[in-house]
């Protein structure tokens, strides 16, 4: 088997001679719960682009002001960065802390 | 609060104001998120914190903001915040307020609270034109930039305002743009800690004038540009980081120096006249 090349392409899944390593259990990888104010939101789209984990896209609906406020689309992804929450300008996304995810 | 989902930063500022004035895309309510982030992570005593602006978009922070906060006279809020921190010298002086307000009107008051190094913190938010008044341009406006006022380009040179702080004494002297959050934040934290007279300039999106005129796009692309063309170097010259229209943004920590302020250097009046006396 040719190792450079990996069989399993895939990397957001481990190949497929990966082992499991014996401390696996022990780092966990942390998660967070988006919690978004959709009358706040002015659709400046800085959360949709600026999340390093792709958690948010367009939404179709509007809010009562007309803007379209971002829609979580990978709950799963969030990492608990929080830069979502620091770089909305208008108060309108917050992050709680969520249990943490297994690295496997 | 009208609704009932609290954002965490909602005990910082008057949520019930919300939502703020700001354009969407505007940097403003970035820049003040990072602001109230740093104060809460300095662990400053929040009734001895004190914000003060001018007048102008960025001159509508303080109202928004929930602690000591007050919205003076076009270009005297450094003055007003000289006042303050002498009259209190335990309170943290913050004055936090636009381009046009701090060195066009308020130039003056700027250079000499910085050559005598008072013990206040300005934040400057640079986004290189009058934003409020309908987009005039004003000291801070690159060379060939359009506004209302200059429809063919602007053919006057601009201040650099970091070269300008350092060269006026300022005691740390940073500059970041909206999209930096966390260096920012951290930068703030750092400036309301230190003894003296700090300057931070936030290069921020101003979508609806400075934007539309000069066809930066909206202010997510203002913030993409900025991620693209911003250079970190701390420590040069504060000279060398100039800025030009569709350049490169030199951004860091460019002084960060100790000396005596303008308290510690004011000889003690009342031993003085005992002194006399004898
Ligand atoms: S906390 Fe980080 S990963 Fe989670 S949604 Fe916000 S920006 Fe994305
Ligand atoms: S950053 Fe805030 S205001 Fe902008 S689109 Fe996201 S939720 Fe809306
Ligand atoms: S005019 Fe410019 S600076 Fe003022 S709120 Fe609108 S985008 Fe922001």
């Amino acid at each position: 088997m040719n190792l450079s090349e990996p069989k399993n392409k895939d990397i957001s899944k481990p190949p497929d001679y990966w082992r499991k390593p014996l401390d696996v259990e022990k780092y966990k990888i942390p998660h967070g719960a988006v919690h978004i104010i959709i009358e706040r939101c002015k659709g400046c789209e800085f959360c949709i682009e600026f999340c390093p984990q792709k958690v948010f896209e367009v939404s179709d609906e509007f809010n009562s002001k007309g803007y379209h406020p971002p829609k979580i689309v990978s709950h799963d992804k969030c990492v608990n960065c929080k830069l979502c929450e620091l770089i909305c300008p208008e108060f309108a996304i917050y992050i709680t802390e969520d249990e943490p995810m297994n690295i496997i | 609060m009208s609704m009932n989902e609290i954002h965490p930063m909602d005990k910082l500022i008057r949520a019930d104001r919300m939502p703020h004035i700001w354009c969407s895309g505007c940097g403003l309510g970035t820049n003040f998120i990072c602001y109230l982030t740093a104060m809460e992570k300095s662990g400053l005593d929040l009734n001895k914190c004190v914000i003060v602006s001018g007048i102008g978009c960025t001159g509508r922070i303080p109202g928004y903001t929930n602690i000591d906060s007050f919205h003076t006279t076009h270009g005297r809020a450094i003055p007003f915040a000289l006042g303050l921190k002498l009259a209190n010298p335990e309170l943290t002086v913050t004055v936090f307020s636009g381009d046009g307000d701090l060195f066009a009107i308020g130039g003056n008051h700027f250079i000499h609270a910085a050559r005598r190094n008072v013990d206040i913190n300005i934040i400057c938010v640079n986004n290189f034109n009058y934003g409020m008044t309908g987009g005039q341009f004003g000291p801070t406006t690159p060379l060939d930039a359009k506004t209302t006022t200059s429809p063919y380009g602007n053919y006057e040179h601009p201040f650099n305002l970091v070269d300008l702080a350092a060269a006026s004494g300022a005691v740390y002297v940073a500059r970041w743009t909206s999209i930096h959050v966390r260096r920012l934040s951290k930068s703030i934290e750092e400036a309301l800690l230190k003894k003296g007279f700090t300057f931070i300039e936030i290069i921020s999106p101003c979508p609806t004038n400075y934007g539309r005129r000069n066809k930066l796009g909206d202010g997510l692309d203002e913030m993409k540009y900025y991620r693209e063309h911003s250079i970190i170097k701390h420590g040069i010259n504060p000279k060398e980081a100039d800025l030009s229209f569709n350049g490169e943004i030199v951004v860091g920590k460019f002084v960060d120096i100790d000396k005596p302020t303008f308290l510690d250097n004011q000889p003690d009046m009342s031993q003085m006249s005992v002194n006399n006396k004898k």
